[in-house]
């Protein structure tokens, strides 16, 4: 009896009387005969299935008043007085809920508890409601809302809506709506629409309606019959496998440039350190480690001194993991390292005597447990670049980040003395020295800069993963890594190399999972090393052998 | 044989047996006297046993080729898998789950055993797979770096890439090695009960025969004209290859047999410390092998069993006395050793006997006889 009345008035409202239901200009005959201050006041009863047969039927009354008992009603806000009457609690006052006027002085009144079944009710009705708001905001929401769920007996409602509808993004969205219940309509003109609509969207929900229509079942027979709607669905699943397709590679280009820049942060000092002056530095991933620990140390000093400025605390840290590394590293260099220049493969013993040392002194100091390095409150959150594609803000922080220290790097390299010394002395040590550069006092700096630079990743790395004193083991085989298929002494191999070996991890992960992708990348780097022993972008000529 | 170092002087042959004795001295006084030698000592120095044949294997590509590993623990841990799977179907339905099946695939849910798990039931088969499987993949994966003439640190870091990529699948449980637990809780081998001291006395006894076997015959292959070449290969490769010699095959070789052989300490150490599990593969395990045989003092193949029996006696000792200072001393070790010593404690010895420079072993064995009273008195 209801389905007819609510399919009849979905046709009036087809035919053009919308316009009225949308100025509230009584449409008397609504779906349920009953005064808008008795389904009101049904909403408080105890029987709970009558109370949902009345949010129903308020879902379909054209009065503001049904809206703001409903959305009352969601929110807990919406009492029954000892005498019956239904009131809607706002903040300061009680006010009737069917004549809007505020009660004084307020009565005893009992919050109307909903449960399970009515709190599902209340959600699409409230939808199907402010899809009718005169506010455009409000009908957007709603408008999303419909689109992700819609509740069969609102169709004629939404569609009511959707022909008097004029913004072209809310009409979207409630044709989408629409089209979800049209799909299983017995009229093929409504199921065409609707299958285009769903196209049009380009939404992956919609893509077991659409294969369901193009699908054979177990007698051989389409699920649709209609071959015109089955090649709409043909072309409208396309689309949306196109669309898939396209948001899936956005978002692995995504999320490899992402992964491509950490590993670039962990590799960049290591360029420095093994690219330049061929020192195979296996305590890197330690000066990793002490840079997020300096972030740490930061972070603890402002939270103790200047609570105020937490938000800046990277200020701090940046400048302090840079210096500390560096200083950790020219030390390492004058009483270590330099006393073993062209024995690489002592180099790594010692260098990896060095990192256990370093790795104990954190942990006795800091504890073995993890340390928590927050995010400030401008990198949480993130940008919504496509829907389903999420762009965090540490991510985009961390790329812009590392764009920032491969430029300093650069700038080092070419535009300082010390980079012209570093360069000259990569090229040809003795030459160098016999030139005036003071090769030892460069070995140190370069060094030095090596680690500072390495210490900066550490303050990046800090803000996208856990510190604590194991952190450098993580990244020590994906730095050699970078810097071996980069090619050693070019800034630019190491971020080329770092950019593709992220990106392939990330195409890889979804077929292979994260482990057996991780295999496969050191399977192609070891492939590829075959292919060019000397890396991406290899030293031509003589100094190629050395 | 003109020109070349002689297998052994009869000074050498009578260090070596008196070696042999004293490693083969221990378990007969665990038996008569388990007041002077208590029983966990007996797997415990096994364990180091295990690990000198480790390092000897290492001292083969390292020292005489010029290879540094830091993937040796790949073809250790293999052996070891294998011997632990051997281990595992020898445990019958005795298991927690009262299965045919290993327990950890009851609980994974797995109805039958993996393709790669027939044949493991028998011995002969499990053994032969800890020796042939470490080669195997040492052959191919030798033959990918050695053929591109992937040398040095680039080597290193390729092999350790390796050990760190098996240790990720062996990390899962879809892998069919247990995953994270890896195997452990072995009842019997051979039909000879695990627990039991006699068993552990014969694997502490098949260990030092394995050890002595393994080094007859490094010792053979470096005092051979095949050794001359490796030297010449690990000082000038270059020049090694213009007078006309193709080094893919020398060093082809040289690889595979230390894989090998690292297989075989891995299986015998298994059953000995009772758990095989993916830590084995850990890079940090592979980087200590190499320390190891630079302690002892590279080259000298006794040098780097040597080496292994200090550091990790060393390392009992102070992970059960202060283990806070563990990673300190090895950290220092590792360090010291590469810049005081570079040609390991060996050296210093041979330093001293430079009277007789080209035969500085004779010391050496005295050196690895001393040794073993390392680790009772701990």
């Amino acid at each position: 009896m209801a389905e007819r009345y609510l399919s009849c008035i979905g046709r009036l409202i087809r035919v053009g009387l919308t316009w009225c239901l949308f100025f509230g200009l009584a449409l008397p005959a609504a779906a349920d005969g009953r005064e808008l201050g008795a389904l009101i006041g049904v909403l408080s009863s105890s029987d709970r299935a009558q109370a949902g047969a009345a949010v129903e039927a308020l879902a379909l009354r054209p009065e503001p008043e049904a809206l703001t008992a409903l959305t009352a009603l969601r929110d807990g806000l919406l009492l029954m007085a000892a005498d019956g009457s239904v009131l809607v609690q706002r903040t300061d006052g009680l006010y009737d809920a069917v004549s809007g006027k505020r009660v004084e002085p307020a009565p005893k009144a009992d919050v109307i508890v909903m449960n399970n079944t009515l709190r599902r009710q209340v959600g699409p009705a409230i939808a199907a409601l402010s899809v009718r708001s005169p506010d455009h905001g409000v009908r957007l929401s709603a408008a999303v809302a419909l689109s992700k769920s819609l509740d069969e007996k609102l169709v004629p409602t939404v569609r009511a809506a959707l022909g008097a509808e004029h913004d072209p993004e809310i009409k979207r969205l409630l044709s989408q709506a629409v089209a979800q219940a049209d799909i299983t309509s017995s009229d093929p003109k409504l199921r065409l629409a609707a299958v285009e609509a769903m196209g049009e969207s380009g939404d992956v929900a919609y893509k077991a309606s659409l294969a369901a229509l193009t699908a054979r079942d177990s007698s051989g027979n389409y699920g649709e019959r209609d071959t015109t709607i089955r090649e709409a669905a043909e072309s409208a699943l396309s689309r949306i496998e196109r669309k898939e397709l396209f948001t899936r590679i956005v978002r692995d280009l995504f999320y490899g440039l992402s992964l491509g820049s950490v590993l670039l942060l962990a590799a960049l000092g290591l360029a420095v350190t093994f690219g330049l002056m061929r020192v195979i530095n296996m305590a890197h991933g330690e000066m990793l480690m002490l840079g997020a620990y300096s972030t740490y140390i930061a972070q603890r000093l402002f939270e103790s001194y200047l609570p105020a400025a937490m938000e800046l605390y990277m200020l701090l840290a940046i400048p302090l993991a840079f210096i500390v590394c560096m200083a950790v590293g020219m030390v390492l260099e004058r009483t270590v390292i330099r006393f073993l220049y062209g024995r690489p493969l002592e180099t790594l013993l010692a260098t990896w005597g060095i990192s256990l040392l370093l790795i104990q002194t954190v942990r006795l100091i800091f504890g073995a447990q993890n340390v928590t390095v927050a995010n400030p409150s401008w990198l949480s959150g993130g940008y919504e670049l496509l829907p389903g594609v999420v762009l965090p803000y540490n991510r985009i922080a961390t790329i812009l980040f590392v764009g920032m220290v491969v430029a300093f790097v650069n700038w080092i390299l070419k535009r300082t003395p010390l980079g012209l010394q570093v360069r000259a002395i990569t090229q040809n040590r003795g030459m160098a020295a016999c030139m005036g550069i003071p090769t030892a006092r460069v070995d140190m700096l370069t060094f030095g800069v090596g680690s500072g630079i390495a210490g900066l990743g550490g303050v990046a790395l800090s803000q996208i993963g856990n510190v604590g004193p194991e952190l450098g083991q993580l990244y020590i085989v994906d730095s050699f890594l970078v810097v071996v298929v980069g090619g050693v002494g070019k800034i630019a191999g190491s971020v080329v190399a770092a950019v593709g070996l992220g990106t392939i991890n990330k195409v890889l992960e979804p077929f292979a999972g994260a482990v057996l992708g991780k295999i496969f990348l050191l399977v192609f780097v070891v492939l590829f090393i075959q292919r060019r022993p000397q890396g991406l972008f290899a030293l031509k000529g003589r100094s190629a052998e050395s | 044989m003109l020109g070349l170092k002689s297998f052994h002087t009869p000074r050498q042959w009578a260090m070596f047996a008196a070696a042999g004795c004293t490693m083969l001295a221990l378990p007969l006084l665990n038996q008569v006297a388990p007041g002077l030698v208590p029983d966990r000592m007996v797997p415990l120095v096994g364990k180091f046993l295990c690990f000198a044949l480790l390092a000897l294997a290492m001292d083969l590509v390292w020292g005489y080729t010029g290879v540094l590993s830091l993937g040796h623990a790949v073809f250790f841990a293999l052996g070891g898998y294998a011997m632990g799977m051997y281990l595992m179907r020898a445990i019958g339905n005795e298991g927690v789950y009262r299965s045919e099946l290993p327990d950890f695939m009851v609980f994974l849910d797995w109805k039958e055993l993996p393709w790669y798990w027939r044949g493991f039931d028998n011995f002969a088969f499990a053994m032969s797979m800890a020796l042939i499987v470490p080669a195997l993949l040492a052959l191919i994966f030798g033959f990918f770096a050695f053929r591109s003439r992937i040398k040095g640190v680039y080597f290193s870091i390729i092999t350790q890439a390796l050990t760190y990529a098996l240790m990720l699948l062996m990390f899962r449980n879809e892998t069919g090695f247990g995953g994270n637990n890896g195997m452990t809780d072995f009842k019997r081998l051979l039909g000879f009960s695990i627990a039991d001291q006699g068993t552990k006395r014969g694997l502490y006894i098949a260990t030092v025969i394995a050890l002595l076997g393994s080094y007859l015959l490094c010792r053979y292959i470096v005092t051979s004209k095949l050794g001359r070449v490796l030297l010449a290969l690990r000082d000038a490769e270059n020049r090694v290859m213009f007078s006309g010699y193709e080094p893919l095959g020398y060093k082809l070789f040289v690889w595979t047999t230390s894989a090998a052989l690292c297989g075989l300490a891995g299986a015998l150490y298994v059953p000995q410390v009772g758990i095989i599990n993916p830590s084995e593969l850990a890079p940090a395990n592979s980087i200590e092998i190499a320390i190891w045989v630079a302690v002892g003092g590279r080259a000298t193949l006794v040098g780097g069993a040597f080496g292994a029996l200090i550091v990790n006696g060393t390392k009992s000792w102070l992970t059960a006395a202060y283990p806070e200072l563990w990673l300190y001393a090895l950290g220092t070790i590792f360090i010291a050793v590469t810049l005081f010593l570079p040609q390991g404690i060996v050296g210093l010895f041979a330093r001293k006997a430079k009277a007789d420079p080209p035969q500085p072993e004779p010391e050496i064995i005295e050196a690895l006889t001393a040794d073993e009273k390392v680790p009772s008195q701990a």
